[in-house]
């Protein structure tokens, strides 16, 4: 018992610690603007190739969803942007995104991440502050 | 096998290999069959189905003890991410008798909030445990009460997406409500001795998307007066893909029926589909 609960304050130390050191904008993190073009390029690519959830996107204007998502990557990641475009309800409403297809989707922004050479912490991180919107965006 | 064919037509829409969850986030197997760590039941269900899924899910774990060994086969169904069903079958070897206590587990899990990466609150799960003991002789002879019993239990989990420097950290707690010997192995009460409130944790940090190492801590009673020991693990596990994963532990299980020092290691493989 008592081994368990040094276990758990050292990791909450960590937590702490680990959460103090962070200096560097996530948007830096990214590689900046070009870092974030390269994600969402990537992620383009792979929604264009993808059997599963491609149908979503076949109406959609591809250039302004690659501007607005950068636009909304930049500002979610501390860059210095303020995204104001269309809320993430507004966008997906009547949409009907389901739950597996938003799990494949994220999916495919992690090969996106990795295809831009996005260090492993560093998609966690953005992954972090993306997590939240998702109830705004399945079952809609 | 013409009947399979059929009653897998009848579920269009449904993928056969579920994979509506991030890779290694459901966890793996526990020894009672419910999707776990190697000895604690998390609040996930077992395997990939996200809400529009289903998923089956197979795995054999075995334990190596200094004087006794443990061999589990089981599978889960779990429908929708809603509802988990499981099978576990256990062969636990008594080395100094040479003989096998069989016991099978059928298990229930039901998520009730929450999902464990995206839900701002931990995921929360209540279970039944089931157990049967084919082989009681051990049991009875020991002063158990009954060959069967039922474990309740409450489950708590939480995956930090980028928590500890950058990397996925999860957490889980479970209260069991139990009167189980050395899990039900050796029979289930005592005279004067019945249901108690188990605490078990667990925790685990993924080192990228395919590696997770973390430890366990299970509470149990002493119902027969044998000095039944808290059970201890640190695990390794490795999720190449979402089919399969192996892991590998040190299970420090302390002293069973008389017989002080049990520790080990363990080893299990789980099948995603």
């Amino acid at each position: 018992m008592t081994k368990l609960k040094t276990l758990m304050a050292i990791m909450m130390l960590c937590l702490t610690a680990c959460a103090g050191t962070e200096q560097t904008r996530l948007y830096d993190k990214l590689g900046g603007e070009a870092g974030v073009d390269k994600i969402v390029n990537n992620l383009v690519q792979n929604i264009g190739r993808d059997e599963q959830i491609f149908h979503y996107f076949a109406e959609a204007n591809v250039k302004r969803f690659r501007e607005h998502l950068a636009w909304h990557l930049c500002d979610i990641s501390d860059g210095p942007c303020t995204y104001s475009g269309d809320s993430m309800q507004q966008i997906h409403d009547g949409m009907a995104i389901t739950e597996r297809d938003f799990n494949h989707l994220v999916d495919l922004l992690i090969d996106a991440m990795y295809q831009a050479d996005v260090p492993h912490p560093v998609q966690n991180q953005l992954l972090a502050r993306l997590a939240p919107l998702r109830k705004d965006i399945i079952y809609r | 096998m013409k009947t399979i064919f059929l009653l897998l037509s009848l579920l269009p829409g449904i993928a056969l290999a579920a994979d509506g969850k991030l890779i290694a986030t459901p966890g793996v197997s526990q020894i009672e069959g419910a999707a776990g760590g190697g000895l604690v039941p998390w609040a996930q269900l077992a395997g990939y189905a996200s809400r529009d899924e289903i998923a089956v899910n197979a795995f054999a774990s075995r334990g190596t003890l200094d004087d006794y060994s443990l061999d589990v086969f089981g599978a889960q169904l779990n429908l929708y991410d809603r509802l988990e069903l499981s099978l576990a079958e256990q062969e636990f070897h008594v080395e100094s008798l040479n003989l096998n206590i069989r016991q099978r587990v059928l298990g229930a899990k039901m998520r009730l909030y929450g999902d464990i990466v995206y839900s701002r609150f931990p995921q929360l799960s209540m279970g039944i445990q089931y157990k049967k003991l084919h082989d009681p002789l051990v049991a009875n002879l020991l002063g158990a009460k009954d060959d069967s019993g039922t474990d309740y239990y409450l489950a708590a989990s939480k995956l930090h997406l980028g928590a500890v420097a950058g990397l996925n950290w999860l957490w889980n707690v479970t209260g069991r409500y139990t009167e189980a010997n050395q899990i039900g192995l050796l029979g289930f009460g005592a005279e004067g001795a019945g249901y108690e409130w188990q605490f078990e944790a667990s925790t685990a940090l993924l080192l990228g998307r395919h590696v997770a190492v973390g430890v366990e801590y299970r509470h149990k009673p002493d119902n027969l007066g044998l000095q039944e020991d808290d059970w201890k693990s640190a695990f390794i596990a490795w999720v190449p893909n979402k089919t399969i994963s192996l892991t590998a532990g040190y299970i420090d299980l302390g002293e069973i029926a008389g017989i002080d020092d049990q520790d080990g290691l363990y080893l299990s493989i789980m099948g995603n589909f």
